[in-house]
């Protein structure tokens, strides 16, 4: 049996990926080429170009190609990529997988942090509250979440910021280091005192969506006809809960944990702009600004395979988890 | 009469109570409700004018948005002393529509309380009195509960596991509770693997005897099957009938809640005929064949069957 499906489900998977590489690559490179910025004048500055003559303006535009008509473009920059070259980045002067590199590895940690405290303690509070709905402590939990749910992910960073880095002094400003440091002499602490603000931030907001989330499962659970007949037969709320309700909320649990990344990656676009946190979110915001298609498309790019990836493992968590699906497997 | 009451999950009070024993016949340390028909052995359970009514918002369909919050609490009854007894060795069928509360009638003597609900009478057990804190330790030990449907197991956990249930289900060690297991699945004729699939792989009938499994894992007294057959084939149910019927032949006591009134005469014991929140009329299956009923409406249901009268 699993002989049959495996291959069939990894092809699936397989076709499944190209085509959403294909459909978000098209759609970044078709907003960079509709976007009213020019890439001369972004990168080089109005006042430079200005100054040039129009020879050397047609010299840089030939260089970078920037006159040809997007189709063409796309279809070079597609050839290429499938040969494993991302291109250059204009805005940076450098090979786009590189400063993706570069970026990828300062947002990824601080994504990651978030990840996981929003993921832990989103799914604590709001088992804890769908539990004991209607206590004192579900009100509390919710009112925390229906107010962080409602605020603007940069809004609190900024209310965070003004607090703790500008009044209380407790974090730095921004950036990832320190300033006037070279990248060699930072240390451990130092990287990671830079970023708890960022992380702080992307974690609050976070733990709102997966806490309102657990709760509403956790209720439907609560209410299950075999919640009600472990407590008929003799267990407390609270052994049915360890028992059975826990069991069947790590599904639900695991679907939001995964269609969060999604979220946190949103979320660090903003907050790495408010703490000139140099991430991934920040280098997508230039690129977009500079009109710097390569760099955006592989930006995009590179975000969507993450989060394909994140549904993909929730996706074999399922089969791993639920006897159900492992069942259904055949027809996927 | 004093209350068991259950409010905001309080557990209930219960203080020593002087009843008026008049009107009543004493028997075993407690009384019988005046209406109930006695078969053979004593007592196992008693309920006595039991109430359950709900405190609910008024619901005022025309109201306005501010309507709402000035709605005013209102008591709704769902059981109106309502008067039961279950002897050992017997099935006694509550027999009546779908909706009229026969549910909450199991969950009462189960102890299981809505935390809106306000529950008030006399329930024994085995010449005890209860409250809601015993009612809560006898549950899923002495009284055992047998749900409608395979919905009542964890879709994630194997039947095997759920049907040994968990130390505190019973006290009883793990071992003990495996070899209890085994015994069960084969004297229902459940092949060993089946404690190793999940519900979603049981069949019908499967699933009816495993949800009795587990109900029978503690030896029970008593067992209330709440509407055990609905989603059963004729034979399937008449299987499921024949089990509560050899188990009640070795002394347990079966309360067994249903509408299909046709079913309950083959095998119970005795009828309670529920309407309208309370048992109207409790009598002997026997004197319901043979039409001797006080109430109209027993009549009357008993005329509304094929075998009797109907036909005539």
């Amino acid at each position: 049996m699993a002989l049959g499906i495996v291959p069939k489900y990894i092809i699936g998977q397989i076709i499944r990926f190209v085509l959403l590489m294909f459909a978000v690559s098209v759609v970044a490179f078709a907003l960079v080429s509709l976007s009213p910025i020019d890439p001369l004048q972004a990168n080089i500055g109005q006042a430079s170009l200005a100054g040039m003559t129009e020879e050397k303006r047609a010299v840089l535009a030939a260089y970078w190609n920037s006159d040809a008509d997007p189709i063409s473009r796309y279809l070079g920059w597609a050839c290429a990529l499938i040969q494993g070259d991302m291109g250059t980045s204009l805005r940076f002067n450098a090979p786009v997988a590189q400063v993706i590199g570069v970026r990828a590895l300062n947002s990824l940690a601080l994504m990651a942090i978030a990840w996981l405290f929003s993921g832990i303690i989103g799914v604590v509070l709001g088992v804890l509250s769908g539990v004991m709905r209607g206590s004192l402590l579900d009100r509390c939990i919710k009112v925390y979440c229906f107010v962080l749910a409602a605020s603007p992910t940069f809004w609190v960073a900024l209310l965070l910021l003004i607090v703790f880095s500008v009044q209380l002094g407790w974090f730095p400003i921004g950036f990832s280091q320190p300033v006037g440091v070279s990248s060699a002499q930072v240390s451990f602490t130092d990287a990671l005192h830079h970023m708890a603000l960022p992380a702080i931030t992307l974690s609050l907001v976070g733990v709102a969506n997966v806490t309102l989330h657990t709760r509403e499962k956790t209720i439907d659970v609560m209410n299950s006809p075999y919640i009600a007949f472990a407590i008929a037969r003799g267990q407390s709320r609270r052994e049915a809960v360890i028992h059975h309700g826990l069991r069947n909320l790590v599904l639900p649990a695991i679907t939001i944990q995964f269609a969060q990344i999604a979220e946190i990656f949103g979320g660090s676009v903003l907050v790495e702009q408010v703490f000139s946190y140099p991430g991934l979110g920040q280098a997508a915001v230039s690129a977009g600004l500079g009109g710097d298609a390569a760099l955006l498309a592989g930006i995009a790019v590179v975000s969507a395979a993450l989060v394909f990836a994140g549904n993909m493992v929730a996706n074999i968590l399922y089969r791993v988890i639920d006897p159900r699906m492992r069942k259904e497997a055949s027809y996927a | 009469m004093e209350e068991m009451r259950n409010m905001n999950t309080m557990p209930c009070e219960m203080t020593s109570h002087e009843q008026d024993h008049s009107t009543s016949k004493k028997h075993h340390h407690h009384t019988h409700a005046h209406s109930s028909a006695h078969g053979v052995g004593h007592h196992l359970l008693q309920v006595e004018d039991l109430c359950v009514s709900f405190s609910m918002y008024e619901q005022n369909d025309s109201a306005r948005f501010g309507d709402y919050l000035r709605s005013e609490k209102h008591e709704v009854r769902v059981i109106d002393g309502l008067n039961i007894s279950v002897h050992e060795g017997e099935i006694v069928a509550v027999v009546g529509a779908s909706g009229s509360g026969k549910t909450l009638l199991a969950d009462s003597i189960l102890g299981l309380y809505e935390p809106n609900s306000l529950v008030s009478g006399c329930i024994w057990f085995d010449g005890q009195r209860q409250d809601a804190a015993s009612l809560r330790r006898l549950r899923g030990h002495e009284i055992a509960f047998v749900p409608q449907s395979v919905k009542a197991l964890d879709p994630l956990m194997n039947v095997g596991r759920q049907v040994r249930g968990f130390t505190s289900l019973n006290g009883m060690s793990k071992r003990d509770r495996a070899k209890r297991q085994e015994e069960l699945f084969e004297r229902y004729g459940l092949p060993a693997d089946v404690g190793k699939m999940y519900p979603h792989e049981l069949s019908g009938g499967m699933a009816r005897r495993v949800l009795l499994c587990c109900a029978l894992m503690t030896s029970p007294k008593l067992l209330i099957a709440d509407e055990p057959t609905p989603g059963l084939d004729l034979d399937l149910a008449v299987t499921a009938m024949e089990d509560f019927r050899t188990l009640a032949d070795d002394g347990v006591g079966v309360m067994l809640i249903t509408h299909d009134i046709d079913l309950a005469l083959r095998v119970a014991d005795r009828l309670a005929i529920f309407k309208d929140g309370s048992v109207i009329e409790e009598t002997s299956v026997a004197a319901f064949k043979e039409g001797a009923l006080e109430t109209e409406f027993s009549l009357q249901l008993r005329d509304a069957l094929p075998e009797f009268g109907f036909i005539c």
